[in-house]
């Protein structure tokens, strides 16, 4: 098995409009286990995205390296898919052809093709593989996004928020298909969410960061068993835990007043 | 009325007929060799009878028949009181506004030159778009993607672009070998502007992310170039070309003014020269239908390959 994701003193800085340094990481180490399930989550502003991206080679880090197996990572690559809130799927393209681009940009389509259908069913848009994205609703326009990045079989998934812009109950069959294809497929996910529930619902391990340092607060270890029950009683104490962190830690201030 | 509708067109071809075959002509008018207009009513009368009819079995031409039967019954209603005013009134100056007839005499009687002209225009028009279009294209695609191409090229697209192609006539006729190499270079230059710059804006134009998410694909930079960029920015594209095209029959109708031996323009120019005004008008529509043609091919091609645009964007 593949797909370890090692961060080693990670340090991001953007330059604002006025000149003004923002310092979006400040020094993040970070471990990611092969086939691991990790949430990012945080409140706007703690560079959860940041990470999603540098991991992704999007942007490269100002201090600090990334590795994924040992490797450093320098450019976006195939082996570490990624899926937006916005599915970003191409317009032009019909469902099939945007989860054959992968296949095609990499020039191993023609062996591979019938990879295409299968990922296609298995996100269960076997009957929409004609239709035009503008056509789709939006969970089925993500699930299209979801088997575009897993036809190249990434090593590891990196998901920014995949299901911010579904409504609740398409949300929650997403999120177990998202596990039903995790476990099928063994790949490490690496996720970025603002909702506490749905890191515990799906994760290994939650990162909880916060913003301003932008740093890793605690990292919380989900240990139910799957299927995960919402209102389990630990899983409604790892719940107040972690709201718990994202609120002492904020810019609420502390009550002036003892019990 | 609501019954009738399918109808007005041939109500009005007739009522056409019975003023041109009822109403006594003023002999102001060269008399054309045949009726033609007479001919013309009655195809219109025969094909709008037999499409009313049809209407009565098959609900596609009677939607169709329905759509357009008021403005056609308009039309034809136009060209009868063309008739009146010009053969039968001679209300204005005759040397100006020949006859209904005589126009279509002209198209009939003289088309073999007027083939040959729209011949000479054509394979002008399409030397120079075709050279424009492709220029255009490379320029756009360069400046889109590149940024030295953008320093450079750039400043030089603000600059020239927006000069009219007619206005290189001077410099261009004397460093061009032959007319039509000097006219087909007007026609490409006058394509290249709108094409360049559209497809440039439409490359700025595209998400980012388009290029974030295909580099996670897998996709290397010339791929990202040709299957993400171009096809993104293909509705500006269009747009340019659109432009590029009307852009190009206005500078025809100026090129074919260098000397050209014939064409469609350099025709109605010259019989507006010799006072033929019949001559003129013929040429006039054989213009208008062509280019009307050409646009609406332009628009076919373009909902072709723009199919995926279909409740996005229209234009």
């Amino acid at each position: 098995m593949v797909g370890e994701i090692k961060v080693e003193g990670v340090v991001k800085r953007f330059q604002q409009q006025n000149a003004e340094e923002v310092i979006a990481l400040s020094g993040i180490d970070l471990r990611i286990e092969t086939g691991e399930f990790v949430s990012l989550i945080g409140p706007s502003g703690c560079g959860k995205s940041t990470l999603l991206r540098l991991i992704a080679g999007l942007n490269g880090a100002d201090e600090g390296k990334l590795y994924i197996d040992e490797e450093e990572i320098k450019k976006p690559s195939y082996e570490r898919g990624l899926v937006f809130q916005d599915p970003m799927l191409f317009p032009w393209l019909s469902v099939y052809d945007n989860v054959a681009f992968g296949l095609k940009a990499r020039n191993i389509y023609k062996a591979n093709h019938m990879e295409v259908q299968k990922f296609i069913d298995l996100v269960g848009l076997s009957d929409f593989s004609r239709s035009y994205p503008h056509q789709l609703s939006g969970g089925m326009a993500q699930r299209a996004s979801l088997a575009r990045a897993l036809v190249n079989h990434p090593k590891v998934l990196l998901l920014d928020e995949p299901l911010g812009a579904l409504d609740a109950f398409t949300r929650m069959n997403m999120q177990d298909e998202l596990i039903r294809i995790w476990k099928e497929r063994g790949t490490t996910m690496i996720m970025v969410t603002h909702d506490v529930d749905e890191a515990i619902y799906l994760s290994d391990r939650v990162i909880v960061m916060t913003p301003r340092p932008a740093k890793i607060e605690r990292c919380i270890e989900v240990q139910l068993a799957r299927p995960r029950a919402r209102n389990n009683p630990e899983f409604l104490s790892l719940r107040s835990k972690i709201l718990e962190i994202l609120h002492f830690t904020g810019t609420v201030a502390e009550p002036n007043y003892y019990l | 009325m609501k019954k009738l509708n399918a109808w007005l067109p041939v109500l009005s071809a007739i009522l056409a007929i019975l003023v041109d075959y009822g109403v006594g002509n003023i002999d102001k008018h060269m008399p054309a060799k045949h009726p033609y207009f007479m001919y013309l009513l009655v195809v219109l009368l025969g094909a709008f009878t037999i499409i009313a009819l049809l209407s009565y079995f098959n609900p596609k031409a009677k939607e169709w028949i329905e759509d357009r039967s008021l403005f056609i019954a308009a039309t034809i209603l136009f060209l009868n009181v063309i008739n009146i005013v010009t053969k039968k009134l001679g209300l204005l100056p005759v040397i100006f506004f020949p006859t209904l007839d005589k126009i279509i005499s002209i198209i009939v009687e003289d088309r073999d030159f007027l083939a040959l002209c729209l011949g000479s225009s054509g394979k002008l028009l399409f030397t120079g778009y075709f050279f424009g279009a492709i220029a255009g294209f490379a320029t756009g695609i360069a400046v889109g993607f590149s940024n030295s191409a953008n320093y450079w090229i750039s400043p030089l697209i603000r600059i020239l672009g927006p000069i009219p192609a007619t206005a290189w006539i001077p410099l261009v006729l004397i460093s061009f070998p032959t007319t039509f190499t000097a006219s087909a270079f007007l026609i490409a230059l006058s394509v290249w502007f709108p094409t360049t710059v559209m497809t440039s804006s439409g490359i700025f134009n595209v998400r980012n992310a388009y290029f974030e998410v295909s580099s996670t694909l897998g996709a290397g930079k010339y791929y990202q170039i040709f299957m993400v960029g171009v096809p993104a920015a293909m509705p500006h594209m269009f747009i340019g070309l659109f432009n590029g095209t009307c852009a190009s029959f206005i500078t025809l109708m100026t090129a074919e003014m260098l000397g050209v031996k014939n064409g469609i323009g350099w025709y109605i120019n010259w019989q507006k020269e010799m006072m033929a005004y019949a001559n003129v008008y013929a040429g006039l529509i054989i213009i208008a239908v062509t280019f009307s043609i050409l646009i609406t091919l332009l628009f076919k091609v373009r909902d072709n390959v723009l199919v995926w645009q279909k409740g996005v964007i229209k234009w």
